[in-house]
């Protein structure tokens, strides 16, 4: 045998050797890609673990996840896919990655609207798309998403950009409300109000209206308590500038994105990955997802984290949220017709 | 047998290219009208805008601030010398995110103004950082070094013989600079820029955050945030012909150039003393760019790790993570090195301009958006892994997962495949410099083509290797869209942790991951800069100078002309 044909064969044995020490271990664990940051929610994953004695495995980036389990098939490692988007959720399904999840005890945890109709995805918190407001220089409490676009806010609004997710999502919603004619429109006149550029995140926007470049802008329920009772002071600073306000679409109500799983179309350990998602949904995890995270639960009966509450009564706006998902595509073509991140 | 090493390595990068260019033209002219109708002209005004000014700025700074080092001695000159390059070492992504921090309206300098003076100079004098300007200057900062070491090591080669002479006949030091060192040191000026806006051009982290839409972050919101992947393709397909108008323009520079082969040094002469205020000016004009590019950013995140205390809550994962990161730059630095060999010796051997030609493409990788090449690798990837599986199965009758995926194999192969260029282009450089009549007479002695280049090539490459190994060691350090979506569960190295961090709205938690990547580039950066210091007495032969020219100032020459003939 040639010493290259001698390495083959060895590097195939210690191949299948790994292979083999994968499988045996393959029962315990249960492996999640993740567009959402791990380090958010690793304490609901943490005590899974613990309850279970189910190793969870991760991998994160913000894109590209659905496509790499896409291209590996059959051969997936993948179980569970967990983004925070409804986009994200139908983007998945669009790529043929999901399984129907058939869980009982899902279905009675989750209410209708924030699971899907074909048992494909099911929401595992939510957040709502606020208004920061200037505690020093804004009064107005009652704000519409409309009414960003009033020409009295004029160089007094900022924004992150409006193609990342969270403002496709409120753009796509604002299409199902009203059309794409008005919510071309509405996105101009919101364009003609900013004070800079769209750039940074949402709590840029915070930061912004704190340092008075802006007076008001757009931003997710969750950072004021993940900045006001986070490690950095000067984020404590920024979220005590601003008085966050729970807007709602003229004659309907707050627009509310998830965050949400799926079950990999070839997960190697189903079982786990209902028993995880099962776990996410329970009320021992809602509460985390409450306290730690600040996002509103999906589960009845879990209280709200009492400064998320003081923004008021959350009333999600009634539009199904697949029909946001299937308008996205359209609401981020229209982002780019008016230039708006320019 | 050598030519498959060009042949897998272009069909590789190719794969993801020709299905680029495929989904583009599927998509039709009216898909292509509705593009260039909203998002495709300002992309396109912007990536161009960008590009001039990071090829202005970068370019004088690198420039200038590299005559100025080899033409003069002043206080701190042989210090900055070796200073000048280090920005290179900190990722365009990190340097963004610092002077985000510092700069923007609720940051230090302009809180500090407007207690001092009001909105008015803080607010609206004082210019937005995250813009255009802004986004032009922070990456002509972190990319002029790619212009200065190339410059720098063509002033160095030809100093001794055609400065010296110019002097003599009383040519006057800007005269000097501006008639003779400038245009003989145009081909790596050319080399130097190019490989800067290659650089800025693929740059999405930096690029993004400042809020500036070019062509990549157009691309990259159209496949990823609406599943369009026809009009990602076709964006990405303008990109690519601005890489190709780019590398023309490189190797049209290169080519009117009659001196590249008077490199041989004899001595040096000595350089011009500069004192009192024209000492100081050169000095802090030499200075600026590193307290930029550098010694801030540097100093911003040492802070942050010592106010947060982050070595001592680094904790063993975070040594397994330190651990991770280098293993797999060290394996794909090995990898590119393996394969870039062949390539390289093929080209030379080849006549033929398929060989040239595979060379030439297996070294684009280098030139597409990370994201955009990885998300059409993961087919190509995933298949050889399926493959792999199959014999595996076949041989040993078990089910597999996918190996090379799960094992960090796919990961190391996308470096490689990403950083090939540099490995080929420094090779090719190194052996385009030794005359082929070695190899003929070689060969005339009955020397087959393995003993050849066992004996005779390989021992020639042994400078080059060096510094194209080092090179490709930091990239893949920084490197963060491959690893992103290529390594296998559980899988953190430090550009990842930047990343989640940041991510999590708190960069400053990545700081000492961040800043550990400063100081592993380092090592090479230095390496790199103390090599090509000129000896005092004549080197036999020139082998560090040649070896840096060869990484860095010829890194496309090869190949470029191996294209263009």
């Amino acid at each position: 045998m040639t010493p290259v044909g001698f390495s083959v064969r060895a590097a195939i044995a210690g191949l299948a050797a790994c292979a083999a020490a994968g499988a045996a271990r393959a029962s315990e664990v249960v492996n999640v890609y993740t567009n959402r940051e791990p380090g958010q929610y690793s304490a609901t994953l943490d005590t899974f673990t613990k309850a279970t004695g189910i190793k969870v495995n991760a991998i994160f980036s913000e894109q590209g996840l659905a496509e790499r389990i896409a291209a590996e098939g059959d051969k997936s490692p993948a179980d569970v896919l967990i983004t925070v988007d409804i986009g994200r959720l139908q983007q998945a399904i669009d790529l043929g990655v999901a399984q129907p999840i058939g869980s009982e005890a899902i279905n009675d945890a989750v209410p209708r609207n924030l699971h899907d109709a074909g048992d494909l995805w099911t929401a595992l918190s939510m957040r709502a798309r606020t208004i920061y407001t200037s505690k020093e220089r804004v009064s107005d409490t009652a704000l519409t998403y409309e009414g960003l676009a009033d020409p009295k806010w004029k160089g007094k609004v900022c924004t992150r950009s409006f193609q990342h997710p969270y403002n496709t999502a409120l753009t796509a919603a604002m299409v199902v409300k009203h059309g794409e004619a008005k919510t071309k429109t509405w996105l101009e006149g919101l364009k003609a109000n900013l004070a800079k550029k769209p750039s940074g995140g949402d709590r840029d926007v915070a930061k912004d209206i704190a340092a008075g470049v802006c007076d008001i802008g757009l931003g997710n329920s969750y950072y004021i308590g993940l900045m006001t009772n986070g490690k950095n002071p000067e984020q404590k600073a920024w979220a005590a500038a601003v008085r966050p306000v729970l807007p709602s679409f003229e004659g309907g109500g707050t627009q509310v994105n998830i965050s949400g799983a799926v079950i990999a179309k070839n997960a190697p350990n189903r079982a786990n990955a209902v028993r995880l998602i099962e776990y996410m949904v329970s009320a021992e995890a809602q509460e985390v997802f409450a306290d730690v995270n600040y996002e509103y639960p999906v589960r009845a009966g879990v209280a709200v984290n009492p400064l998320i509450a003081s923004f008021g009564q959350l009333k999600p706006d009634p539009m199904k949220l697949s029909d946001v998902a299937r308008a996205r595509k359209r609401a981020s073509e229209l982002v780019d017709e008016v230039g708006f991140d320019r | 047998m050598i030519s498959l090493a060009p042949l897998l390595a272009a069909a590789l990068v190719a794969a993801p290219l020709l299905s680029l260019v495929a989904s583009a033209s599927l998509g039709g002219s009216d898909a292509l009208a509705a593009l260039a109708a909203s998002v495709l002209p300002d992309a396109l005004r912007q990536t161009v805008l960008l590009l001039l000014g990071v090829a202005v700025f970068a370019g004088s700074m690198g420039t200038v601030t590299a005559w100025l080092v080899t033409a003069f001695r002043y206080p701190g000159s042989r210090a900055l010398a070796w200073l000048l390059p280090l920005p290179m070492a900190v990722p365009t992504y990190v340097t963004a995110l610092v002077y985000v921090e510092l700069l923007d309206a609720a940051g230090p300098v302009r809180s500090g103004l407007r207690q001092a003076f009001g909105r008015g100079v803080a607010d609206v004098w004082f210019p937005e950082i995250r813009s255009l300007p802004g986004c032009v200057l922070l990456l002509s900062f972190v990319l002029y070094p790619y212009i200065f070491v190339a410059v720098r090591a063509s002033f160095l080669a030809r100093e001794p013989s055609i400065l010296a002479a110019a002097r003599t006949l009383g040519c006057r030091p800007w005269t000097l600079f501006r008639r003779i060192a400038l245009p003989l040191a145009r081909p790596a000026l050319a080399a130097g820029t190019a490989l800067a806006l290659l650089e800025a051009l693929n740059d999405i982290g930096a690029s993004e955050y400042l809020g500036v839409r070019t062509l990549t972050v157009s691309a990259y919101t159209a496949w990823l945030e609406r599943g369009d992947f026809t009009g990602a393709a076709q964006i990405a397909c303008a990109a690519l012909a601005l890489v190709a108008l780019l590398l023309l323009a490189e190797a049209a520079l290169r080519d009117r150039s009659g001196y590249s082969g008077s490199a041989a040094a004899t001595g040096l002469t000595e350089p011009a003393e500069l004192t009192g205020w024209r000492g100081a000016a050169a000095g802090v004009a030499c200075g600026l760019p590193v307290l930029v590019g550098f010694v801030v950013p540097a100093l911003f995140l040492v802070r942050e790790v010592i106010r947060r205390e982050l070595i001592a809550n680094a904790g063993p994962d975070f040594t397994r993570h330190l651990a991770t990161t280098i293993l797999l730059a060290a394996a794909a630095t090995v990898l590119v090195v393996l394969w870039a060999i062949p390539i390289a010796l093929a080209a030379r051997r080849g006549r033929g301009r398929i060989t040239r030609l595979l060379g030439f493409v297996a070294g684009l990788g280098y030139a597409v958006p990370g994201t955009v090449l990885v998300l059409g690798l993961l087919g190509p990837l995933i298949g050889v892994d399926r493959l792999l599986g199959g014999v595996v199965t076949a041989v040993s009758g078990r089910e597999t997962g996918l190996l090379l995926m799960g094992s960090g194999g796919a990961l190391v192969v996308g470096y490689a495949i990403r950083f090939l260029r540099i490995g080929i282009g420094g090779l090719s450089a190194q052996l385009a410099q030794t005359p082929s009549e070695i190899e003929s007479v070689a060969r005339t002695l009955g020397a087959r083509p393995l003993a050849l280049a066992r004996r005779i090539q390989l021992p020639l490459l042994r400078p080059a290797l060096g510094a194209a190994a080092l090179l490709v060691f930091v990239d893949c350090l920084k490197e963060l869209p491959a690893t992103l979506l290529l390594r296998p569960l559980n899988v953190e190295t430090l550009a990842t942790l930047v990343y989640g961090a940041s991510s999590r709205g708190l960069f400053e938690e990545g700081a000492l991951a961040a800043l550990l990547i400063v100081v592993a580039g380092l090592g090479p950066v230095t390496w790199l800069t103390v090599s090509s210091r000129p000896r005092t007495a004549p080197a036999r032969r020139p082998a560090p100078r040649a070896a840096l020219q060869a990484a860095l100032r010829e890194p496309s020459s090869a190949t470029l002309k191996s294209a263009s003939v």
